[in-house]
């Protein structure tokens, strides 16, 4: 972690003085906090000890990716859309798509979008998400490499998502990649974008990212964040959404990978009639530790809010969910349900699941609940009865319970790739319920 | 050979025995009923039968086409032409109806060494087969059971039977919660599947369903053991006379016997 402490933030070229400023404010932060500790209450399951150790420099890889490369990777193939690459933080101009961008729409790699010092980034960049509350948060303003600016312009309607693909490779543990995103969605638009997070190599590595997604008076954004990282890495990405009156956000979290992954997903409901859908669905095998903390927060009446978050643990993984919901004085006629669900596939997998409601406003309609469990020895007789084996049984089931979250990502190819993901692909969950409690 | 031959069969779940020594032989193209009281064993002999976890073999042996039936794990009784129509059938949502019954139907054909079906050929196949049963088309879409009124729960059953045609169908008080008119269209499913080749364990508490599904054979089960069999006018001598008449009738049976 010295690497970090050392490093000048200000020694950044082609960047504003705004940025500069941001940036030290950032390192400084960091600096007085650094990593979170579990007896930090937001961190309490998720111990990231490890980290401690890492050397978290940068990349030395010298791989050079190809498009056969991206095709063979799992929940990539298939598409026909813009999409902007990044490889260990770095932009990939020749991997990346930019055609036929409609009237008005951006999108550009940071670095671009600072050489140009759009306004936009200023009256954004670090408002939304910030570093006060958060270490992390504030390692990323300062050290951020590069990322994706997307603003849709008013009005403008994409008929095909927008891919932001995130590929790490490194030859020697423990580098770092940090790399942050700012989507805005104009009044009345609708978008679809894709974020995704892969891995070449093995050798564990350290992503940090933030994504700051602004949608406006009556716009429609589908953030769908896929997180497919090595085994052996650490992945810890904040998104935070700042919406306006009658506009719907639907943030959609598929979590595989990652030794440990922490994903911070966060939404205030910031003008009258706004709307969240939060979709997750979690793996964990082995020894991998998945955790989500959510926040919505309704700031205003007459918002409603929909979390769905399953998740699926087999060998000894182990999920966290933590989901907060604010609701603020005033916010009246508040609706908010959340909803987390958890298949435990063998004897040593784990949950801790915790819902935080804070609630300040009387005419409110606000539930949670929570559920931790097996596989239904009666739908698996069932199955069997007719002649499917009990693996194949165990796969259909799963692949149901994984069904409601995944049937809820408006994009066809995807739903596909983890269909065929889950009934095919994802390491079988052992034989039989026996041993179970 | 036999199609199913029950020796001396002995059962039970949860500690407690149930089956206290069965004894039965169908031969292909046979048509049993099996009556009695609640508590008799029924839905135990239909669970020891298919394969059914929680249940203990605690003697005897049921050898199917002359194979050791209990030997098998469930599917693989399935595969070998086992049919349990059940009584309570389970909802499963998220599992689609068509993945489900093609994914069945191409376990048995694999077993057989039949080419699997596609979906093109999958859908021809069955649309005759869920007319027989008044069955709507949508329902195939939809996930396994789920949302199904009870009859069509039961009507469901005997499509998939319809499609697996198994070579030994067990019905397990398939007659339950149906009224008059969907029990017609169930029992007319089943007797178009009826051939010299398979055979039906049809269990049942109520003699209603025997006359739409006549059986050869009716065997009375009581407190674990078949104490009385006979042919299809058994089934009314019970309805008439009532289970008492049973119970009477196995206690004399059993101060008979020798001990």
């Amino acid at each position: 972690m010295q690497w970090f402490k050392d490093r000048d933030p200000k020694a950044a070229p082609h960047e504003p003085s705004w940025l500069k400023n941001l940036r030290q404010t950032g390192i400084n932060r960091f600096n007085e906090s650094g990593i979170p500790e579990p007896s930090h209450e937001e961190w309490r399951y998720t111990s990231l000890a490890p980290l401690r150790e890492w050397p978290c420099r940068l990349t030395d890889s010298m791989r050079m990716i190809t498009a056969a490369d991206l095709d063979a990777l799992l929940f990539v193939a298939g598409f026909d859309s813009d999409r902007l690459v990044f490889f260990n933080g770095r932009f990939l101009p020749d991997l990346s798509r930019q055609t036929a961008l409609s009237e008005g729409l951006i999108l550009l790699p940071l670095t671009e979008a600072l050489k140009r010092n759009l306004p936009t980034l200023e009256a954004n960049l670090g408002r939304h998400a910030d570093g006060k509350d958060s270490a992390l948060i504030s390692l990323n303003t300062a050290l951020f490499t590069d990322g994706a600016l997307l603003v849709i312009p008013r009005g403008l309607r994409l008929t095909r998502p927008i891919q932001l693909l995130y590929l790490s490779d490194a030859t020697e543990p423990g580098a770092s990649i940090q790399t942050r995103n700012l989507i805005v969605a104009g009044a009345n638009s609708e978008a679809v974008v894709i974020e995704q997070y892969a891995a070449f190599s093995d050798c564990p590595v350290f992503t940090n990212t933030v994504s700051e997604l602004v949608v406006e008076e009556g716009a429609i954004l589908d953030h769908a964040r896929i997180q497919n990282e090595n085994a052996s890495s650490c992945h810890v990405g904040f998104v935070q959404a700042r919406q306006a009156a009658r506009s719907l956000f639907r943030s959609h979290s598929l979590s595989v990978g990652a030794r440990l992954a922490r994903h911070n997903i966060h939404t205030c409901l910031d003008g009258e009639g706004a709307e969240s859908l939060l979709n997750g669905l979690y793996l964990a095998q082995d020894n991998q530790l998945v955790d989500h903390h959510t926040a919505i927060d309704h700031a205003r009446p007459h918002c409603n809010s929909h979390e769905f978050y399953h998740g699926i643990l087999t060998g000894a993984g182990k999920g966290v969910f933590n989901g907060k919901i604010f609701v603020r004085p005033g916010a009246q006629k508040t609706n908010a349900r959340q909803t987390n669900r958890n298949l435990l596939l063998s004897a040593d997998a784990t949950v801790d699941t915790k819902p935080q409601l804070e609630i300040f406003a009387d005419d409110v309609k606000c539930t949670h609940g929570a559920t931790v469990g097996h596989l239904d020895d009666e739908p698996l007789f069932y199955l069997r009865s007719r002649g499917i084996g009990l693996e194949t049984a165990r796969r259909m089931l799963v692949h149901a319970f994984a069904n409601e979250v995944i049937h809820r990502v408006p994009v066809p190819q995807l739903v596909e790739a983890w269909d065929q993901f889950l009934l095919s692909s994802w390491n079988p969950p052992p034989s039989g319920n026996a041993g179970l409690p | 050979m036999s199609l199913l031959e029950i020796k001396n069969l002995k059962a039970g779940v949860e500690g407690k025995q149930i089956l206290n020594g069965i004894n039965l032989v169908l031969q292909p193209g046979e048509v049993h009923a099996i009556m009695g009281p609640n508590g008799s064993g029924k839905s135990t002999l239909a669970a020891v039968l298919s394969g059914r976890p929680g249940y203990e073999v605690l003697g005897g042996e049921v050898r199917f086409l002359d194979k050791d039936l209990l030997e098998m794990e469930p599917e693989e009784r399935a595969r070998e032409g086992v049919f349990l129509a059940f009584q309570y059938p389970v909802e499963i949502p998220g599992v689609n109806s068509t993945y489900f019954l093609k994914a069945a139907l191409n376990e048995l054909r694999k077993h057989r060494g039949e080419e699997p079906l596609d979906a093109v050929d999958f859908l021809a196949l069955v649309k005759d087969k869920m007319k027989v049963l008044d069955l709507d088309q949508s329902l195939l879409s939809r996930p396994v059971n789920e949302g199904f009124s009870g009859g069509e729960k039961k009507r469901n059953e005997i499509f998939q039977m319809a499609v697996l045609e198994p070579r030994l169908a067990i019905l397990d008080e398939t007659d339950s919660g149906l009224d008059i008119d969907a029990l017609k269209i169930v029992a007319t499913g089943v007797n178009r599947l009826k051939n010299s080749a398979n055979a039906q364990l049809v269990i049942t508490h109520y003699q209603r369903l025997l006359n739409y599904i006549v059986p050869d054979f009716v065997h009375v089960l009581y407190r674990g053991r078949i104490v009385k069999s006979g042919g299809k006018e058994l089934a009314l001598e019970l309805e008439s006379r009532g289970y008492d008449w049973i119970a009477e009738h196995a206690e004399v049976q059993s101060n008979l016997a020798p001990a």
